[in-house]
Parts: C-alpha cells; structure tokens; sequence
C-alpha cells in the first residue's frame, strides 16, 4: 500500500512538473517579456554564486590532483597528470560539482524565496498588481538559471584547472606553459562540447524544480522550509538522471 | 446585460454577488451566496474563522474561480473575464491583504511603485515620485519611504500596504481582515484611517473580518456569512439586536 502511494505520489510529481516546464514555455516564450527582472536574476544566480563556485572548483582541481598522483606514479604515467586530470574535470567532475553547488545555493534559495511569497500572499499581491507573477517570478528565474549555469560551469572549470596546476606543482616543478600545453593539447572538441550542453539542462533541471517547489508550497513556514530542502534534493537526484542520460548520447554519438 | 447594467448605474449599484457558489472537495465554503455593494457605502463581512470570508474576497478579486454563480463589479461578471480584462478591473479595485503581502524584497518606495508601473505604463518618473510620496503622507508614513518591509512594525505594515492599495486611486477596497494581529490601539487607529480614505477618496468599502471592534466602527451594513450564505444583513445595531440564535453567539 505505502510503495503505491509513493509511486503514485512519484509519478504525480513528475507529471506536474511536466505541465509546470510546458506552462515556462510558454510564458517565457510570449510577450511581454520581463526582461529587467531577468537582468536581475542573471546577477543574483550568476555573478553571486562565482565565489562560492570557484572556491569549491578549485579544491576540487587541487584535491583531484592531490589524489590522482600516486596511482599514476605506480603505474609510471605521472607526466600524464594534467591531461587526465583535464579530461576528468571538463568533461564530468566540473560541470556536475558546479551543478550540484548550483543546486545547493540557488535551488534551495529560489524554493524558500517563492515558497515564502506564496504564504504570505505576496504571489497573490502581484497579480491583482496587474502583474503575470508565474512570468515575473519564474520564467527569469528559470531562464536566468539555464544560462547562467553554463558561464559558471566554464569559469568553475578554468579555476579548477588553475587549482590543479597548484596541486601539480606540490610535488614536481612543472612550468605554468608545460602544464596548459599538455592540458591543451589533451583537450578536443569532443570533451568540451557535451559538457557544455549538458550544463544548460543542468541549470533549467536546477531553476524549474526551485520554482515548482516554491511557488507550489503550502502549510506556513514549515512548506517553505520543505519546498527548499526538496528542490535541493530533486534537482541533485535530477542532475545524476541528466548526466546519466548524456553519457549515453555522447556515447552513441560518439564523443 | 446592457438593461443590468443601466439598472446598476441608476441605483448605484458597484458590485452585484448572485448565488455564488465555492467547493473544496466535500468542504462546500459558500452556497449560494447574495450580496449588492452601494457605491459610496461600507460593508462588513462578518463570519467566524474557516466560515469562507477570505474565499469570497478572493473570488471577487478572481484569485480563486467559483464554482458556480455571478460576480458583476462596474457591469462585468468577474469570473468570464480574461486576464486582461481582470487586469482593468483590478486597476478600480484594490485589495488590502490580511497579511499586508508587502514584498520582502522590495523598499517601501519600490512597493508602492511596482502595481503603479504595472498597471500604468505610461507614466513618468516624476508622477511616480509625485504619487508615492502623496500616498504615503495619507498614511502618514512619508518619511518610510526608503525603509524596508521588515524595519516596519506591524501597524506601519499594514499602513504601507493600505498605501499601496489607495496609489491607483481604486474606486472599491476590498479589506481582508483589516485588523488581524494588530493590538486594540493600533487596530483602532487603522479602522479610522480606512475610514478617513473612504470620506476622502469617497471609495466604496467591502471589509471582511471578525472583530467586533472593526464591524462597530467601520461598517454602514453587516453581512453575516454563516453556513456559506448571507444568513442575515442589517446596521450593526439592527443586528446586534437580533434574536437569532446564530447571530447572537457574536455578541457574547
């Protein structure tokens, strides 16, 4: 009984998401267009989230290097350290690790933000405003978010290869040329590409779950809280089901 | 239609309710619900909690859909409008909220701003500035302006949000519980307020509350909701001193 509940409540979910994601189309895709309001988004999703996104981008360059060595010392391919550790981040640990802090920082952030507004009326007040609040409030920040994603996944994985060029060097002295050279030249098209169009569903996985979340909340504080921790946990779990399904693509289109 | 409305017109008719009707799932909140609003005049909902009160106030601003049943406000039934029609009739008719719905994110001046911008597209700067600061002085909250919704306390909230509904100069204001979480001082204070608006503005008033206070003060008609229908309509004396066993449980 309590696993058809859960599938039903699954597919329930899914469904409504789905109608949510068609009802963004089509509201973002019709005039008027709020566009100052995405401005605004642009700057609180994107330009607020490069700190906390190339802190962690860069531990994870260093970390991955740090890790990587001793393996490859054993096995005699340590000169081969920044290639791999280029493929590794460009084309998987970069744009998932962005993704996942992304979804941290603004999933949750849009899921309490929308989710509060709808308590305490203030969705309502928009619209007797005179004002599309499903426009206003969620198209940008959905559309913010898919195009933001993928300028922070870019910057996100320069800064984790500068982290790894540090973490090269603790060991051996490798100059700053040699070690972009071998990164460069390890690098195809191939390995950026995928990476990079998997970052935009990453970033609208990540923006229309926190709205769905959000702006669908109810019961008090104690909704908005939920709707925040559930748009953090469905666009993580989300994210993985993206990836996943991109490595088969890649893979049969064969990148 | 057109007969309706030179009807309404002649007997200053503002807002026309006939049999509304509203469900949530088994819960059916109002039955057939009646209700005439006089242009110029100040009606007061009374009902206790979770008797549908918020749910009629919302159908009229046509938030919430009803299921069956007419709402004619200036002439035009409510729940066929598009949005855009709604949009216009919603630039005549302004709504307090029972929890103010000031935005968290926005400055005072911002919110005040934003249903003038939005409804009025063709305004300047200057007018803007000029129609904020007018609003705020009838609320005597001039100098918030730049403050943000959380430096204000309750009472100045809810003034804000009363400034908000009067900068488009609505010709009806529809009160969702003027007065819930406000102490008798400040609660008096914003009933005479509203009531000061509607001398000024000569706005027509529909406030849907529960206390007892605000319905004494503020109300020229009482409406009782009980069990989803306009059970009885009076001056607040003339319902005061009803008989009626329902009605009197207000007044112990």
């Amino acid at each position: 009984m309590s696993l058809k509940s859960d599938l039903k409540s699954f597919l329930t979910l899914n469904g409504e998401l789905f109608r949510f994601s068609l009802r963004f189309f089509r509201h973002s895709l019709n005039p008027p267009y709020e566009f100052s309001e995405f401005l605004k988004q642009c700057y609180v999703i994107g330009y607020k989230s490069l700190p906390l996104i190339g802190l962690t981008a860069f531990i994870m360059g260093l970390v991955l290097t740090m890790q990587l060595r001793p393996s490859m010392a054993d096995y005699g391919v340590e000169a081969q350290l920044p290639a791999i550790v280029a493929i590794a981040v460009i084309r998987e640990v970069g744009p998932v690790i962005t993704a996942l802090i992304f979804a941290g920082k603004i999933g949750s952030s849009i899921g309490a933000e929308l989710g509060s507004m709808k308590v305490t009326e203030q969705i309502d007040a928009m619209e007797v405003s005179g004002t599309n609040p499903f426009k206003y409030l969620v198209a940008s920040r959905v559309l913010a978010c898919t195009l933001m994603l993928p300028v922070l996944v870019m910057l996100g994985d320069a800064v984790s290869l500068y982290g790894a060029y540090l973490g090269v060097n603790i060991h051996t002295n490798t100059s700053f040329t040699l070690y972009w050279t071998q990164v460069f030249d390890n690098l195809v098209f191939g390995d950026v590409l995928p990476a990079f169009i998997k970052s935009f569903f990453f970033g609208f996985a990540v923006g229309i779950i926190g709205c769905y979340k959000g702006y669908n909340s109810s019961k008090g504080t104690e909704g908005v809280g939920r709707s925040a921790n559930s748009a953090v946990v469905v666009s993580s779990v989300i994210i993985f089901v993206i990836d996943l399904l991109a490595v088969q693509v890649t893979d049969i289109l064969g990148y | 239609m057109q007969a309706e409305l030179k009807l309404d017109t002649k007997s200053n008719k503002v807002m026309i309710i006939k049999g509304l009707c509203k469900s949530f799932g088994d819960n059916h909140v109002l039955k057939e619900f009646n209700l005439e609003l006089l242009k110029g005049e100040s009606v007061v909902v009374l009902g206790k909690s979770g008797s549908g009160k918020s749910v009629l106030i919302k159908c009229i601003i046509g938030l919430i859909k009803p299921d069956k049943g007419s709402i004619h406000i200036f002439g035009q039934n409510i729940p066929n409008l598009d949005h855009d029609q709604l949009d216009q009739i919603r630039a005549k008719v302004g709504f307090l909220f029972q929890s103010n719905a000031l935005y968290d994110s926005m400055t005072v001046r911002e919110n005040l701003e934003f249903p003038l911008r939005r409804h009025w597209l063709e305004v300047s700067q200057k007018q803007v500035d000029k129609m904020v600061i007018s609003s705020l002085e009838d609320v005597g909250l001039a100098h918030t302006i730049d403050m943000m919704p959380v430096e204000l306390s309750g009472g100045m909230r809810k003034r804000v949000a009363l400034a908000r509904t009067l900068i488009l100069k609505p010709e009806i204001i529809l009160y969702d519980e003027p007065t819930t979480g406000l102490d008798t001082i400040t609660s008096k204070e914003i009933i005479e307020l509203m009531m000061e608006i509607q001398q000024k503005y000569n706005t027509t008033s529909l406030i849907i509350s529960h206390d007892m206070n605000c319905v004494r003060m503020a109300s020229d008609r009482v409406v009782m909701l009980i069990d989803g229908k306009c059970y009885a309509s009076g001056t607040f004396d003339e319902i005061k001193q009803s008989h009626d066993k329902k009605v009197k449980l207000f007044f112990e």
